[in-house]
């Protein structure tokens, strides 16, 4: 009998070491005569057991990991082939178990290149449905299930698609914005290199139902296993005729490509983002007008994060009310939230909005993988601000982290233990500024640099109280004053880096002293 | 109008090939961008006269072409060295002790982040984020991925990839 065993191909697995995995699983199968067959998944998301090895079973798939190379012939003995020993069925991991997947139920499931897996697991239904809908009848349903931006800015989703739908326009486009350049992200990675047809699927109903019948993928040139996989899936997706002149034999025209960043951050801002695929310097624009009227190559244009199109599908099939019914005040159905940094239980963790950052980092992540205390926890990316335990009650929802001074971002969320000194991840903020700054508008060109000379001031201990109201005065100016989020969001973490540690801006000149 | 101001790198063996890259990709719309990763992915970085000849091709000016291969950090105007190593230095990463692990990597390959090694070996760079924040601290030496970087098992991947 043929052994079925699933080792991640996603980035993070390999990182650690999967395919030396994979290969020891084929050396100890070969020296025991057992037939194995492995399967490259995505990723479940579990990141601190990965490589996560699972072995197909009658009862299901069983999970084993971390699973270092070396750990094989042992595993084999204790009966690994038949799904003995390990940590039970992956499905009842408290980890996963906890989770509303919508938008990852396939991720680490299935083999991401097969079709057949895609069909099995409610692929391409939703699509189906959008087909035999009127365009206005798709958007209202992706209005009536509350879907924000999940690229961080939570503009209704729907509310985009209907603009361009209405927007006159000889042709329109689909964008995805998968430049995903937060630390702290990997979502839109996991998603692109475990399930690729799904954003195929839902950058094709965000065709359908805003009549654009070309779209373009932008992820990051650091994503090249993602990119491989989508070229491949688009391949696939096309010869089978979900893409081309007649989606899924509708008569309606839908095609796609990808293209690669070049490693600029603000190319993750939606304007800065249409420049670099028209081949410009990734500079942003000034809006109005709104990308939903001018947008790529002049014409209506939606773009929106990967995560808000891959949250159609489900929207489509299941109805606007299943999603709709989870959630929390405004902010409606799941968030894909990722735990990184300095955490015990480091993945991919999909529910529904309102579940406390607390539980988020002490319940689900476990507390630090240092086991030292949490001092700081930055939600939402390089612009997202800096919470203290004392703000753990904060429900993540787009208004409770806006009234807690902050954002949710793109859903990530990056634990730091007692060590952190927040007056140097203050510095960093407007370090990463000053380097990623696209350099159109002054307060984020100039005010940045500003920003790291003036810390670095603060950190030396000359004029300390007078340095901190400079920043803070700098801060307001780059606020209000920067053309994106870029500049205009730097202040968040620096901000509440002073505000809620104070102490990390005035120990420095002791400090060093003792040192 | 290009043999004057195509620089003091112009090297006329590449110009067939050059040309042979930027028409494959003339069709495209936006053929900037990709017609730049292909010609880098050939050279190992953006030959000086492939910036006149992207410029005729599209019909724009050469400091345009010149503005985009110099606001994006992929782009090198000279050739990198034979290994490639990049150390991620955001947020995920310096929570996990990601800066010894930079530090540690500097101090073995001798370099400065940014530089090149006077034997062409090794180049060494900052990245912000590879998206393995949940398994933290990382690196890419060349085309391989390294997470939960220790500074003892950066002594163990350097080495390997030692000139």
């Amino acid at each position: 009998m043929t052994v079925t065993f699933y080792v991640p191909q996603d980035a993070a697995a390999l990182s650690v070491g999967a395919d030396e995995v994979v290969e020891a699983i084929r050396l100890e199968a070969g020296r025991r005569g057992i037939a194995a067959r492995v399967i490259r998944n995505g990723s479940r998301g579990l990141f601190w057991l990965e490589p996560l090895v699972e072995v197909a079973t009658p009862a299901g798939r069983i999970a084993y990991g971390p699973v270092a190379p070396e750990d094989v012939p042992a595993l084999f003995d204790a009966g690994m082939a038949e799904g003995r020993g390990g940590l039970g069925p992956t499905e009842d991991l408290p980890f996963l178990k906890a989770q509303t997947r919508f938008t990852f139920a396939r991720c680490g499931v299935i083999a991401p290149l097969s079709l057949a897996d895609y069909a099995a697991m409610d692929g391409w239904k939703g699509l189906a449905r959008a087909i035999a809908m009127e365009p206005a009848a798709i958007v209202a349903e992706v209005t009536k299930s509350g879907l924000r931006g999940r690229g961080g800015a939570g503009f209704p989703t729907g509310i985009k698609w209907k603009t361009v739908l209405d927007a006159p326009g000889a042709k329109k486009y689909i964008v995805a914005n998968a430049d995903e350049g937060d630390s702290g992200t990997f979502a839109d990675r996991m998603l692109m290199e475990g399930d690729p047809f799904h954003l195929i699927e839902g950058m094709a109903i965000a065709g359908l139902a805003v009549g654009a019948e070309h779209g373009y993928i932008y992820t990051r040139s650091e994503y090249p296993h993602a990119i491989a996989i989508m070229q491949a899936a688009i391949g696939l997706a096309r010869d089978a005729g979900y893409l081309g002149a007649s989606v899924m034999g509708s008569g309606r025209a839908f095609d796609m490509e990808i293209r690669a960043g070049a490693g600029a951050y603000v190319c993750g801002e939606e304007t800065a983002l249409l420049e670099s695929i028209e081949g410009k310097r990734g500079q942003v624009r000034a809006k109005p007008p709104l990308p939903a009227h001018e947008g790529l190559f002049g014409y209506p244009t939606v773009i929106n994060n990967i995560l808000s199109l891959t949250a159609v599908p489900f929207i489509l099939d299941k109805g606007a009310e299943t999603y709709a019914n989870v959630g929390f005040g405004r902010s409606r159905g799941t968030m894909p939230i990722q735990l990184a940094g300095n955490i015990a239980h480091g993945g991919l963790f999909e529910i529904g909005f309102g579940i406390t950052l607390g539980e988020l980092v002490n319940e689900v992540g476990g507390g630090t993988a240092s086991g030292k205390p949490v001092k700081a926890v930055q939600v939402g990316g390089p612009l997202g601000a800096y919470f203290p335990p004392a703000l753990f009650d904060t429900p993540f929802d787009y208004e409770a982290f806006a009234h807690a001074g902050g954002l949710i971002g793109h859903g990530g969320i990056v634990v730091f233990d007692d060590s952190v000194d927040m007056a140097k991840q203050a510095r960093f903020a407007m370090d990463f500024c000053a380097i990623e700054s696209c350099g159109k508008c002054t307060p984020c060109r100039i005010g940045s640099t500003r920003g790291v000379e003036t810390i670095d001031k603060i950190i030396a201990g000359r004029d300390v109280a007078a340095n901190i109201t400079l920043v803070e005065d700098l801060c307001e100016t780059m606020k209000f004053g920067s053309l994106c989020a870029l500049g205009g969001f730097t202040p968040y973490p620096v901000l509440s880096a002073l505000h809620h540690f104070p102490d990390d801006f005035a120990k420095a000149p002791r400090a060093q002293a003792a040192e | 109008m290009t043999g004057k101001q195509s620089g003091k790198d112009a090297n006329m063996s590449n110009i067939p090939r050059l040309a042979e890259i930027i028409a494959a990709h003339a069709h495209m719309a936006g053929p900037t961008l990709p017609t730049l990763h292909a010609i880098q992915a050939e050279f190992g970085h953006i030959p000086a006269e492939a910036i006149q000849m992207i410029a005729d091709s599209e019909n724009r000016s050469r400091a345009e072409i010149h503005g985009v291969v110099t606001f994006y950090h992929d782009f090198r105007e000279a050739p990198a060295g034979r290994h490639v190593v990049k150390v991620c230095r955001a947020e995920a990463c310096q929570a996990m002790g990601g800066e010894a692990v930079a530090a540690r990597v500097a101090a073995r390959l001798g370099l400065d982040f940014g530089a090149t090694s006077a034997d062409g070996g090794v180049t060494l760079e900052n990245v912000y984020c590879l998206g393995l924040c949940a398994t933290a601290p990382s690196a890419l030496i060349d085309d391989r991925l390294c997470g939960r970087l220790t500074e003892a098992r950066v002594e163990k991947l350097l080495a390997g990839i030692e000139r």
